[in-house]
């Protein structure tokens, strides 16, 4: 396969990821800003978001002080932020254009009808439109191409490097995601373990459409420890970083498979892993989240930089 | 005579280069005037790809190197005998027609001054020959060597209505005279060997040739206001300085505002005892 | 002038007979049946991508161009004398472009004059004394037609380039065939969908003498945001090879390669749909960022072969349009089948002057110029556009050649009134390689407006498929 065609399904699945996670850090957002302040209050609340997004600088430099609507508006249609939910969406299926002939046409359908519908979407006046809604759109949407994937895309070469690309994405998402509520939750200590913090841990859960499924993995009441559990290195967990962890490395196996020749890809996604199965809850909480999540998400960028390196730049012999 | 050339070309880049390719008219033409002795070209640290003559009978190179590279050595060391033919091109194996050489190029496009100075040679009347000899003549007078008040993108018409220039200028002044008075003309490239009496300029050299009926292609040299003698070999041909160019490169994957892409370039050529 | 005109389908008021079906068909579909076909057709194009102009002719590359249900047709008997014209003169333009470039034969004997080929910007002198694999320049001729009457065919221009257009025929075909099979059943009509792979095996015949193994196509394109890129996708989708930009090509030890996830494959043939300026920043424009550098030194050392081959444009300017039937007697030693439209030489001073004299009654074009831009339609212009073009053709005369307006053949065609006459042309696609090869059809653009002849899309043209029927 030519390496650009790959590096473009290999961008569909990252930019697909992408707007779905943006939908949701925005529905997490908004949830957690129907709290009542405390103490630190609702502005750092959506700075937290914007940082865990990666679009703090961008959205200062626009608009200033974070307003929920500006913020609804920025990460969701603006195309001046390259994460945007419109800007990903264009760009997945702009990808989509140039490899037109390497996706089955329901995996077509479902890219380019999401960008047909956006257009729409668009010319609505934004009073029409409520959060809840567009969320909804966006994860229909990067549902319904991920279902006409599984469904229709030949299991060659170029499922794989979708795959790789989604799944190093949802990596990367699920770590930041998981970090806003990092950022929101430990304003003091003493609020570990409160009602507050319970509140926040269940909106993440429910961005990530985790709720019930961590309530039929765990039972019982919610605990900082199982929800990191769950987020992190459970495999039941469609979301879990270990879920991920594992996607990728057998995608880059059978690349390697495939193609006759092994791979530092493989080797750091394989490394990745199988730290993923070694570590526990107690051991990410004594290292801190936010550090775990912060290594986990430069080793993710490794790997990517791998795969690019090895099957998409062109420049391996 | 016998002349030894030693030519190293060396691209240096701000940052390193992915790979790079160039296309290289580096050996001397096979002509009445020239034979050569030895002759060898490298390009360090990079390999030797397509190779063929092209209709107008320049030996063409390919080199390939694969990065990543900070600079680039293109050296070529050679003897060739040479005759003085008085610039005609005698025994050169081509198949362009002349035709194609009346084609203007942005460089040897003629202005409204280039226009008048052809006209005023032409109207002396006389035979092509001596017509062509007048006009070199007249286009050594227009533009005095001098050396960095032009530069490689400078046209023909610039040059003139600036007054000065090197070999370059002068061979696209000619050429766009030329093309005035309906004679078919190119520019060529090659090296001067530069005797004691220290006349000639550029030891990597250009001049241009026009053809004229009955004796085909015969060089002229406004820069030194001569024909070609046993001093010049003769490398390439072409509409233009850049349609000419002895080496033609491309690199790949250079940083945007890293230093870019500096040159460094000696020639010697020595008269070998007999 | 209407009485003129030659309608395909009505003859002194009778239906011609490859028509006959047709009008029962016309006449049994009621008016929302067939705004509910065409809503059918158009949403097949948009959702298949379809979406682009016909090259040269700019445009939103999201904008459909109109495709009109009702097809022409032309008897068996009718394309085979068209077939016969059209592989005649794509053979005699590859007979052309291989003297020219080679010992110059046709000029030596002074029928065609030296400066117009050697003077003209497309002979390229990079390629001069290079002989293509099995002596092909131009392995895809498009050739544009007009009728004017029972049989009476006019070439109105050759393509020897990379002539677009071809997956329109194609999709036409798909498109019709999926909404009237009852049509398809009953009139025996030849197919076209050979085309694809007839294309890849006409360039896999041209592949370079050092290829052993079954030879690598490629088809290299401008790059997704070409007006065509639909058409380069479709044509690679349906050939089943790559389709490549120059960035992911390279050269290296005398051949071409491109960039794979596996590490470097050999590419033996590439079907350009770039331009010869772009192909080669080494050899053509420096500033090139669609070509591949050093691709013309491995193309002309045999490793490669690029189709068409850069310099075939000489063969299809404007200017030498005029000497063709002189080739087909040159080369061929026969007689044109197909008529060139009489055409003046504004660079030639008589020329220019009958054409000053005649503006109201010519079409005067650009030698260069395409898309229908540039040119003016005596008949259909006012007096005021006519004096300002004769001020344009005064100052540079060289650039413009003038031709008669022929009353071009008008095809029944859905309106919103119901179905009227409307102008069409054709261009077949013939395919030179080892053999010289025709499908049966090509792309018929009409004239939507009332009266109009001008046919480009990007001037309210649109398209039909074109029926050729089997014995």
């Amino acid at each position: 396969m030519l390496s650009r065609t790959a590096e473009n399904l290999f961008w569909i699945g990252r930019y697909m990821e992408r707007a779905e996670t943006m939908a949701r850090l925005l529905e997490v957002g908004a949830r957690i800003a129907l709290l009542p302040s405390v103490g630190h209050g609702y502005r750092s609340e959506w700075d937290s978001l914007l940082q865990a997004s990666g679009t703090a600088a961008g959205f200062a430099a626009k608009y200033g002080d974070p307003v929920q609507r500006n913020i609804e508006s920025y990460l969701f249609f603006d195309r001046d932020n390259p994460s945007s939910v419109a800007s990903c969406l264009e760009r997945a299926r702009e990808n989509g254009r140039i490899v037109r002939t390497a996706l089955t046409s329901q995996v077509w359908d479902a890219l380019n009808t999401a960008f047909q519908e956006l257009r729409q979407l668009e010319r609505q006046p934004r009073s029409e439109l409520d959060l809840g809604r567009m969320t909804e759109w966006t994860t229909r949407h990067t549902a319904m191409m991920r279902g006409a994937i599984e469904a229709t895309q030949l299991r060659q070469d170029g499922y794989d490097f979708l795959g790789i690309g989604y799944n190093l994405e949802r990596a990367d998402n699920t770590a930041r995601l998981t970090d806003v509520k990092y950022y929101v939750l430990l304003p003091r200590a003493d609020f570990v373990g409160s009602g507050l913090d319970t509140f926040q841990w269940t909106t993440l859960l429910r961005a990530m459409s985790a709720q019930r499924a961590f309530h039929w993995a765990y039972g019982g009441a919610f605990t900082a420890a199982k929800v990191m559990h769950f987020l992190i290195l459970n495999p039941a967990c469609p979301r879990a970083l270990i879920t991920s962890a594992k996607a990728t490395t057998d995608h880059l196996d059978r690349l390697a498979q495939r193609y006759g020749q092994a791979t530092t890809a493989q080797d750091r996604a394989r490394a990745q892993l199988d730290a993923l199965r070694a570590t526990t809850v107690e051991a990410i909480i004594d290292e801190g989240l936010h550090e775990f999540l912060t290594r986990f998400i430069l080793e993710t960028g490794e790997i990517a930089q791998s795969v690019h390196d090895t099957y998409l730049s062109g420049e391996a012999r | 005579m016998i002349l030894s050339v030693s030519h190293v070309t060396q691209y240096r880049y701000g940052s390193p280069v992915r790979s790079l390719v160039q296309s290289l008219r580096l050996t001397p033409s096979v002509f009445a005037g020239q034979r050569v002795i030895d002759w060898a070209i490298s390009v360090e640290g990079a390999s030797r790809g397509a190779s063929f003559r092209d209709g107008a009978g320049d030996l063409v190179e390919s080199w390939s190197l694969r990065g990543p590279a900070e600079a680039v050595v293109v050296r070529v060391e050679g003897r060739v005998e040479t005759t003085d033919l008085n610039g005609v091109l005698q025994g050169h194996r081509e198949t362009v027609p002349p035709e194609v050489y009346l084609r203007a190029t942005r460089p040897t496009l003629a202005d409204a001054a280039i226009v008048v100075l052809a006209r005023q040679v032409a109207d002396q009347g006389g035979e092509p020959l001596a017509l062509a000899h007048r006009l070199s003549a007249a286009i050594s007078e227009a533009i005095a060597y001098r050396p960095g008040v032009t530069h490689a993108h400078t046209t023909a018409a610039e040059a003139l209505a600036q007054g000065e220039g090197v070999c370059q200028d002068h061979a696209h002044a000619l050429i766009a005279a030329a093309r005035v008075l309906d004679l078919p003309a190119r520019y060529v490239s090659g090296y001067l060997f530069s005797d004691a009496e220290g006349d000639a300029h550029e030891a990597a050299h250009a001049w241009a040739e026009i053809r004229l009926p009955g004796l085909g292609w015969v060089g002229f040299d406004p820069a030194n206001r001569c024909c070609p003698d046993a001093r010049y070999i003769r490398l390439a041909s072409g509409f233009d300085a850049q349609d000419a160019a002895p080496i033609r490169g491309i690199a790949r994957g250079m940083v945007p505002g890293a230093g870019g892409e500096s040159l460094d370039v000696t020639v010697a050529i020595q008269s070998v005892q007999q | 002038m209407a009485d003129s005109i030659f309608n395909e389908m009505y003859d002194d008021g009778r239906v011609r007979p490859p028509y006959a079906r047709l009008e029962d068909w016309v006449r049994a579909m009621p008016a929302a049946l067939r705004a509910m076909k065409q809503a059918e057709a158009e949403a097949l194009f948009r959702r298949i991508g379809i979406t682009f102009a016909v090259y040269g002719e700019g445009g939103d590359p999201d904008r459909l161009i109109p495709f009109d249900m009702f097809p022409r047709v032309f008897t068996q008997g009718e394309w085979l004398r068209l077939e016969r014209g059209i592989k005649q003169r794509a053979r005699a333009l590859n007979a052309f472009l291989l003297d020219v470039y080679g010992r110059g034969e046709i000029i030596r004997a002074g029928r065609v004059p030296a400066r117009l080929v050697y003077g003209n910007e497309a002979y390229e002198k990079a390629v001069v004394g290079f002989r293509p694999p099995r002596g092909v320049y131009s392995h895809i001729v498009g050739i544009d037609l007009v009728c004017t009457g029972p049989g009476e065919f006019f070439v109105l221009e050759d393509n020897c380039r990379t002539p677009s257009g071809v997956s329109y025929m194609l999709e036409n075909r798909e498109i019709m065939m999926r909404m009237f099979p009852a049509l398809f059943r009953e009139m025996r009509i030849e197919p076209v969908d050979g085309y694809p792979e007839l294309l890849r095996q006409t360039l896999a015949s041209v592949a370079p003498a050092r290829c052993e193994d079954e030879p690598t196509v490629v088809i290299l394109t401008p790059g997704h945001f070409n007006s065509a890129y639909y058409e380069h996708s479709f044509l690679a989708d349906l050939m089943g090879v790559e389709l490549v930009e120059g960035a992911d090509l390279f050269v290296e030890n005398g051949l071409c390669y491109m960039r794979t996830t596996e590490g470097p494959r050999r590419v033996d043939v590439i079907y350009r749909r770039i331009d010869d300026a772009f192909l080669d920043p080494l050899c053509f424009r420096p500033d090139s960022m669609l070509g591949v550098a050093g691709l013309m030194d491995v193309y002309r050392s045999g490793g490669v072969t690029i189709a068409s081959a850069p310099g075939a444009g000489v063969a299809d300017d404007k200017a030498i349009y005029t000497y063709v039937p002189e080739m087909i007697r040159f080369y061929l030693g026969e007689e044109p089948v197909l008529r060139n439209v009489p055409t003046w030489q504004c660079a030639k001073p008589d020329d220019c002057a009958h054409v000053l004299a005649n503006l109201g009654d010519l079409v005067v074009k650009e030698v260069h110029g395409s898309g229908g831009y540039g040119m003016l339609v005596g008949p259909k212009s006012t007096r005021a556009q006519i004096a300002a073009f004769a001020e344009r053709l005064r100052a540079e005369p060289g650039k413009y050649i003038a031709q008669p307006t022929l009353a071009l053949s008008a095809c029944p065609t859905f309106v919103a009134e119901g179905v009227a006459p409307r102008h069409v042309d054709l261009r077949p696609y013939c395919l030179v390689g080892e053999q010289t090869l025709l499908v049966p059809g090509g792309l018929t653009r009409v004239a939507l407006s009332e009266g109009s002849l001008v046919v480009n899309s990007s001037q309210g043209g649109g398209v039909k498929d074109t029926w050729v029927l089997a014995e």
